[in-house]
């Protein structure tokens, strides 16, 4: 029993103890964020290896998730005989929830990995040291691009998977299921606000591409240096990344949405 | 046996006009997850001469050479390096030391997502303002130094490991150091490429003026090519001198190591219960749990 | 490996598809068009029962939608449902005695408000009969009807009609026919 209670005590000061070198880990990377100024490629080859290469999955998932989305609004509504209202289940569905977080959700499980794993696998080879010892931060030259090129891709990569589904789901609706197109348009555009809805989608994003390189960054840093260690970091990016944006997810659902 | 010859072709290091050593260690007291390191180490290292520090495994020197680099803090004592204390200086003075240093790492650490070319040319980007035109004869004369100029468009993961130290090596000689650290570099090596770098670290010593700290448990190429040479066994230094020195000393230590012996100081055996008593007292023929 | 300019190409392609998407989503799925609406009048009506009225409800007149609901409130005064709507600035013909209702669209749907134009009060007729009231001389005044405009009330009005209400009327009435024809006999 006291055993128990002392890994349990273990634990939780072992998760205060990573939380800790996390927050001081995002500092210095945004306290070293002006040292990018000048040298932009160093984010651009970033961004193009956390967004453009996420390009496919999003676009395609955004295809599939706007089309179920299509089809499963419609069987529903369609009892209603509400079905004209195919348009606004489709958008807001995307721009206030699906957009932000299964985007962000695959986001973890593609690009996130795949830093976590980098950064790791530098640690190993001892790369991070050898930038250290040749006076070179290795937080400012590796971590802090990375760090950027997530945040400013994310809304990016959210707003193209909600414009793809929309797409996908004027597919289905309007296209094989015979929704009037005019009022899948209209109905939208009626009932989707600026403010409310697309802006509020886009500061979600915002916020999950933050917490999710943040995450994908800390854990390749922190990493044991050894394959498995690597292995491990990698595993615990994806899923602490997941369970990070949903639960964000319902705390800004909560004050965005809520009354 | 006797200690190896030394090639007569081997120079006489010149008198420094400094005698003042480049780097002092003082008491240094170093612990690591409960487990003492180093429990209070005086070196010197001199300038202009290759100092090997050799021990058993797991004696902690690549620990010594992070140290020294300012990478880790001791717990105790004093690291100085051109006078100047390791141990209490900031976040910038440390970069600013360390460009005067260069590190050679057991595997070269070379950045994978960069040829051979730009690997060498990197310090040089990072830390000067020169042109581009200037940066390709620095980096071109470096990879010449090491015997690689042929193989600057060759990725990393294209080099077999000799040839990644090599490079690695002419990458810590870009910014005109005034020491290297080599963490074992002998490790691993075929005799061909062992040989090729025991004659570059000597020879870029002599070169370049340079001061080389050999970390190693490789005795006969270490001692071969080594001016001094430092012992280090339980967090201590058991023994020093030149190699001829060690040889001839009377240190327990000193004549297990270099002889390669499997027993003395460092014991054979693990830390154990009496032999008999352990064999007569299990009866079940299974170890129960301690 | 991919040369930087390649790498640069994409990258701009990436954040321009992303600028791209956010564009689409703000013009064709989002309300942009509509929030252009933010200047215009505001008038104000009174109602006995708003229920299911909604901030940002349509106004409209003749089936078009000519505003939107700003804000409802409760006057702890009069007791009754306090609605300002905002209408488009170029509907500022709207004769000053038209009348509000609250109305359902579709069988599921959401409340608007509805406007309903008066006879076209004259502006002078109730000019003076507001001087003869209050036991003055009237003023000069040109003819002309009067509009709505900003801050204008709209003095009649029909509340939303609530279900239960209904249902409850109709029985009610129906006991009473029934009530009364058995009195008939």
């Amino acid at each position: 029993m006291l055993d128990l209670l002392q890994n349990l005590g273990r634990r939780g000061l072992g998760v205060f103890e990573r939380l800790g070198r996390a927050s001081l880990l995002l500092v210095q990377i945004l306290s070293g964020l002006h040292t990018l100024l000048p040298r932009p490629r160093l984010v651009i080859q970033q961004v193009f290896s956390v967004g453009v290469l996420s390009l496919v999955i999003i676009v395609v998932s955004g295809t599939f998730v706007g089309m179920v989305l299509g089809l499963q609004g419609y069987n529903t509504l369609v009892d209603f005989g509400a079905e004209e209202s195919l348009g606004v289940v489709v958008a807001l569905s995307l721009v206030r929830e699906l957009g932000p977080v299964v985007t962000a959700l695959l986001f973890a499980g593609r690009a996130g990995s795949a830093l976590t794993a980098e950064i790791g696998l530098m640690k190993a080879t001892e790369q991070l040291s050898a930038l250290e010892m040749m006076a070179v931060d290795p937080v400012r030259r590796v971590l802090a691009p990375r760090f950027i090129a997530g945040f400013i891709s994310m809304p990016l990569l959210a707003a193209i998977f909600s414009a793809v589904g929309v797409l996908g789901g004027y597919f289905v609706g309007v296209g094989l299921l015979g929704v009037d197109e005019g009022a899948y348009w209209s109905q939208m555009q009626d009932k989707v606000d600026l403010y409310d809805d697309v802006y509020n989608g886009v500061i979600k994003s915002l916020a999950f591409g933050w917490v999710a390189t943040w995450i994908a960054v800390f854990e390749g840093h922190d990493a044991v240096p050894t394959s498995e260690g690597v292995s491990r970091a990698t595993t615990r990016t994806v899923v602490y990344t997941s369970l990070a944006v949903l639960g964000l997810d319902f705390v800004l659902t909560a004050l965005m949405f809520g009354d | 046996m006797g200690p190896p010859r030394n090639s007569d072709s081997r120079t006489v290091v010149q008198q420094q006009d400094n005698d003042e050593p480049l780097v002092t260690i003082r008491d240094l007291t170093f612990r690591r997850d409960g487990r003492v390191i180093f429990d209070g180490v005086d070196l010197d290292i001199r300038r202009g001469r290759v100092t090997a520090i050799m021990g058993p495994s797991g004696t902690g020197k690549t620990t010594l050479l992070r140290l020294v680099g300012g990478q880790l803090r001791p717990e105790r004592g004093s690291i100085r390096f051109e006078g100047e204390e390791i141990t209490r200086a900031g976040r910038g003075r440390l970069y600013e030391l360390r460009k005067r240093m260069g590190m050679l790492f057991q595997n070269g650490a070379l950045l994978t997502d960069m040829n051979v070319y730009d690997n060498v040319a990197f310090p040089l980007r990072e830390h000067t303002d020169l042109p581009e035109a200037m940066i390709r004869d620095l980096v071109l004369m470096k990879l010449e130094a090491v015997g690689l100029r042929g193989a600057r468009r060759l990725m990393p993961s294209q080099l077999s490991g000799g040839m990644a130290r090599r490079v690695a090596l002419a990458r810590a000689i870009a910014l005109d150091p005034d020491m290297i650290l080599y963490d074992e570099p002998f490790t691993g090596q075929d005799p061909i490429s062992m040989g090729v770098l025991v004659r570059l670290i000597r020879t870029l010593n002599e070169s370049l003026g340079l001061t080389s700290v050999l970390v190693s448990h490789d005795i006969a190429e270490a001692a071969s090519i080594s001016d001094y040479i430092y012992l280090l066994a339980g967090g201590r230094v058991v023994a020093q001198g030149t190699a001829d020195e060690l040889y001839e000393s009377d240190s327990q230590w000193a004549q297990q190591f270099l002889k390669g012996l499997p027993d003395g100081p460092v014991p054979f055996h693990y830390p154990a219960p009496d032999y008999a008593g352990d064999l007569l007292a299990g009866g079940e023929g299974r170890e129960a749990a301690a | 490996m991919m040369s930087t300019r390649t790498t640069e190409i994409w990258v701009g392609v990436f954040v321009a598809a992303g600028l791209a998407a956010l564009f689409m989503l703000a013009m064709k799925v989002s309300n942009l068009s509509a929030l252009n609406e933010e200047d215009g009048f505001t008038i104000e009506a009174r109602f006995e029962d708003a229920s299911g009225l909604k901030v940002r409800s349509p106004v409209t007149m003749a089936g078009v939608r000519i505003g939107r609901v700003v804000a409802i409130e409760f006057d702890k005064q009069s007791l009754q449902a306090v609605v300002r709507m905002r209408i488009d600035r170029r509907y500022d013909t709207l004769p000053a005695d038209s009348s509000a209702s609250i109305y359902t669209a579709g069988l599921l749907g959401e409340k608007y408000v509805g406007l309903e134009p008066g006879a076209g009060a004259d502006e002078c007729e109730e000019a003076a009969l507001e001087a003869e009231l209050e036991g003055r001389a009237p003023e000069p005044c040109e003819g002309g009807t009067r509009v709505l405009r900003d801050g204008s009330r709209i003095k009649i009005t029909q509340g939303s009609l609530v279900l239960e209400k209904l249902i409850a009327r109709f029985v009610s009435q129906f006991l009473e026919g029934g009530g009364k024809k058995e009195a008939a006999q």
